[in-house]
């Protein structure tokens, strides 16, 4: 008699897996079908925040960095459009796409940068290591801003125009086709 | 004409599968022996016709047929030769071909060698195997077909992906691909065990060499793709926790955990339920690495061409092997009655341990791989998991399993106590506390790496240890236990070999934990002083290739003012695909790596980035004494053919 309650229990355990199978199987199924019709994308492009002004948010400056950090306040009213790149220093891409960031800020494009789930030690070596892109540099170790952007992993990087409006969005590296095909376009008409 | 003939011959390999599929399988519930004799036949078919159609895709490579569209976006004709071939994998297409390639192989090999086998087991994993077959076959016939032709022909290929040109690169899939084929055969034959409703002694024993084979592959796989990451990707860095770097580890874990698990249906007959389930896991993991890597839902460096038709083709593929051998799981396992009681503190009880350990990881490594997904999906919000997170909360499951690994062996089956064993570990607890204390004393107090160091050698003085036990080296005179030694079983020698290997990785990682690293902007002539060496800049020169330009830097190493050696890191552009990459320069003398990367040029001078990698070569190391632990232990006649089970296997059969 004994034995006999525990083994509806034990087969429900033993189906557990085909349970478990199955939702992960309906769930790759949605993110397939929004891949096809655009609603679901890794690479995150079709932004909430696209054609508007980024959400409100006062990111402290990394430490023992020179650089000041990065407010709302400072997206708005800008003398020429501004890129938002959110990076970590444990991020492989990010050093993909480093030395584009490097030459855009030399040709003059300011580069807002947002520190992103990273130790201040870390990111200084980083980029004293490799060369500093940044104007502006905001630290976001626990990650809560780049949630309200929507930010789906680094490196990402949004085009603000002069009014602090969000035109573009990218996530994954910057690599030099993106910037010559994309990105110096979009300055140029909201220069 | 040639790739008109490798199609042909898909679609014959297609055809053989279909049968091999449906035979054995029809047989072997009917018990008609000829119908389950054709499978043997069937997989050989199989096998020659894939290898016909793969040899005419690398021929197509290596002559460079620009008229097939494959060749075309992968290949040019300014490549070396061995890279011609080596694209022939390099690419989506080409590698489903070499995946099924492995897979007809292992259908063989199992037709071949698993005479052994009771006739209807032998037929329906031959069934199972090519029902996989035929799946993937029709996979690439309709959407990934590496044959198709182009008119007109291009003047030339695309080229590869400069990141792929490389000997690494070249070998890595191959051995990644055999070690996840691998778990394709344990798969089918936890489906036939679930089929036929039993799983005993003798099942535990054909298992384990093919789950050892696997995983040995998997290891040297896992090994190489990380050695790439080392000195392709010019960071220094070793493992970096990429979603495709981590569905390469996952199954990894699983068939490590199976592995072990399969010691115990054999020995003890327990565990039989969860043999089959790991079995299965292991194999859809594989599976969900394919599925994550080539479907388009992950964001990663590594990811393939990305295609969401294909995805849902192998989506569908994934339901009806993976829903349908865990939905047979449900419905056959509640009748395996559990059996064999066993006390925790056993050897038994050590591998149930291991899988629970094993098992906390994998699931660690799968939630954070695919968290990110399912959230952005169900909730609409976004993140990333990364490397903070997956060192955070896998340490802590990883320390107590290497604690465990070097106890797990010394104790005895069914009943042991912990007391003795501690003590025989007694001078292999000394010397790790030993490491432990010096790696503190000598690094200043880097808690991580000189913990690191304490459990590496903690894990190889306790396999030795194990040995030395096993052959009495103390107890009775050197002759005596050289005789000993001679007749300990092979497996033993193999599970001590491993768990050393594992031993050397450690030591590996601990070293790298005390790597160091340097950036000097150099004019040539002047040298920079860096771990030990004068690093002396001589300049940089053009230094052409066969279907690259490249930047080269000579830096002379100098010991006590003599050069020692010179290194030269190179800065590669591939005018074709408008790629560049780094060639890290690397002079190790396995204690060490000396890593030097060269960075920008500014007027004639040139940054260098130097990185001083103590025992970062025992990383690898210690994957490749893992893999030869298995190959050992596969030299054992007893693992191979299943000898002591003959008896038991004629019962079954």
């Amino acid at each position: 008699m004994s034995d006999l309650a525990p083994r509806p229990r034990r087969r429900l355990l033993l189906a557990a897996p085909l349970g478990v199978a199955a939702l992960g199987g309906l769930g790759f199924w949605y993110m397939l079908s929004g891949l096809q019709n655009g609603s679901f994308n890794p690479r995150g492009v079709p932004s909430a925040l696209l054609g508007r002004t980024p959400p409100d948010f006062a990111l402290p400056p990394v430490e023992g960095m020179s650089h000041p950090g990065l407010s709302s306040a400072d997206l708005r009213g800008l003398a020429r459009p501004v890129l938002v790149n959110f990076w970590a220093s444990w991020c492989v891409p990010c050093i993909i796409e480093h030395p584009q960031l490097m030459a855009l800020q030399a040709e003059g494009v300011p580069i807002f940068g947002v520190s992103y789930k990273d130790r201040a030690e870390d990111a200084r070596q980083f980029l004293s290591r490799r060369g500093d892109p940044f104007t502006r540099l905001g630290a976001d170790p626990p990650g809560r801003v780049a949630i309200d952007w929507g930010v789906y992993g680094v490196p990402e990087t949004y085009l603000l125009d002069r009014q602090g409006i969000i035109r573009w969005r990218y996530a994954g590296p910057v690599t030099a086709e993106i910037m010559n095909e994309d990105i110096k376009p979009l300055l140029r008409r909201h220069a | 004409m040639i790739p008109e003939l490798g199609h042909f011959a898909l679609a014959m390999a297609l055809a053989f599968c279909a049968a091999q599929m449906v035979l054995p399988m029809l047989g072997a519930s009917t018990r008609d022996a000829r119908m389950m004799a054709a499978g043997q036949p069937l997989a050989n078919a199989a096998m020659l016709s894939v290898l016909v159609a793969f040899i005419c895709l690398a021929t197509s490579y290596a002559v460079n047929d620009t008229s097939v569209a494959n060749v075309v976006q992968n290949s040019h004709s300014d490549k070396p030769m061995i890279y011609k071939i080596t694209g022939t994998w390099g690419n989506h297409e080409g590698s489903m071909v070499l995946w099924v390639l492995v897979l007809t192989l292992c259908g063989a090999a199992v037709a071949a060698f698993g005479r052994e086998l009771p006739s209807v087991l032998q037929a329906r994993v031959l069934g199972v195997l090519g029902a996989i077959a035929t799946g993937f076959l029709l996979f690439i016939l309709f959407t990934s077909n590496p044959f198709d032709r182009m008119w007109p022909p291009a003047p030339d290929g695309q080229g590869l992906n400069p990141l792929l040109q490389d000997f690494g690169l070249a070998v890595h899939p191959p051995l990644l691909y055999l070690g996840y084929v691998g778990t394709a055969v344990t798969f089918a034959f936890a489906v036939a065990a679930l089929i036929e409703g039993r799983v005993d002694a003798a099942w535990g024993a054909w298992v384990r060499p093919w789950a050892l084979a696997s995983w040995a592959f998997l290891t040297c796989g896992i090994a190489l793709g990380s050695w790439w990451a080392y000195y392709e990707l010019g960071w220094g860095g070793y493992w970096f926790w990429d979603p495709v770097e981590n569905s390469s580890l996952l199954p990894w874990l699983a068939s490590t955990a199976l592995l072990h698990s399969a010691i115990v249906v054999e020995k003890r007959g327990a565990l039989k339920i969860w043999t089959v389930l790991l079995a299965l896991l292991a194999f859809a993991l594989s599976m969900l690495g394919t599925f994550l890597v080539r479907s388009g839902v992950l964001n990663s460096v590594h990811t393939f061409a990305a295609d969401p038709a294909r995805g849902v083709f192998i989506l569908a593929m994934l339901g009806f092997y993976i829903g349908g051998a865990f939905a047979l799981f449900a419905w056959r396992a509640p009748a395996m009655v559990p059996q064999g009681v066993f006390a925790p503190i056993s050897r038994e009880g050590a591998l149930v341990l291991n899988n629970l350990l094993l098992c906390c990881i994998a699931a660690v490594v799968l939630v954070g791989t695919l968290y990110p997904l399912f959230l952005d999906l169900v909730a609409g919000r976004m993140i990333s998991v990364g490397p903070p997170f997956f060192n955070l909360a896998t340490l802590p499951l990883a320390l107590p399993l290497i604690a465990a690994m070097a106890l797990g062996p010394l104790l005895p089956w069914k009943r042991a106590a912990l007391w003795p064993v501690i003590q025989r570990l007694w001078w292999a607890a000394l010397i790790a506390l030993g490491g432990f204390g010096v790696a503190l004393a000598l690094t200043g107090a880097k808690f991580w790496p000189a913990l690191g160091f304490g459990l590496g050698l903690w894990l190889i003085a306790g396999a030795a240890t194990d040995i030395v036990d096993r052959i009495g080296l103390f107890r009775q005179g050197a002759r005596i236990a050289l005789a000993r030694a001679k007749n300990l079983p092979r497996s033993a020698w193999g599970a001590a070999i491993a768990h050393a290997g594992m031993g050397v990785t450690a030591l590996g990682i601990a070293g790298m934990g005390l790597a160091t690293e340097t950036l000097v902007a150099l004019n040539p002539g002047q040298s920079a002083r860096f771990a030990g060496y004068e690093w002396r800049f001589d300049g940089v020169r053009d230094a052409p290739g066969p279907n690259f330009t490249a930047r080269r830097a000579d830096v002379s190493v100098l010991i006590e003012g003599q050069v020692a050696f010179v290194m030269t890191p190179a800065r590669r552009t591939f005018p074709v695909g408008r790629m560049t990459t780094t060639e890290a320069a690397i002079r190790t003398n396995l204690m060490r790596d000396l890593y030097l990367v060269l960075g920008e040029e500014r007027d004639g001078g040139a940054v260098l980035r130097i990185h001083h990698n103590p025992l970062a070569p025992w990383i690898w190391l210690g994957a490749y004494i893992m893999a030869l632990g298995a190959g050992v232990s596969l030299s054992d006649r007893r693992v191979r053919v299943a000898a002591p089970n003959r008896r038991s296997a004629a019962a079954a059969a």
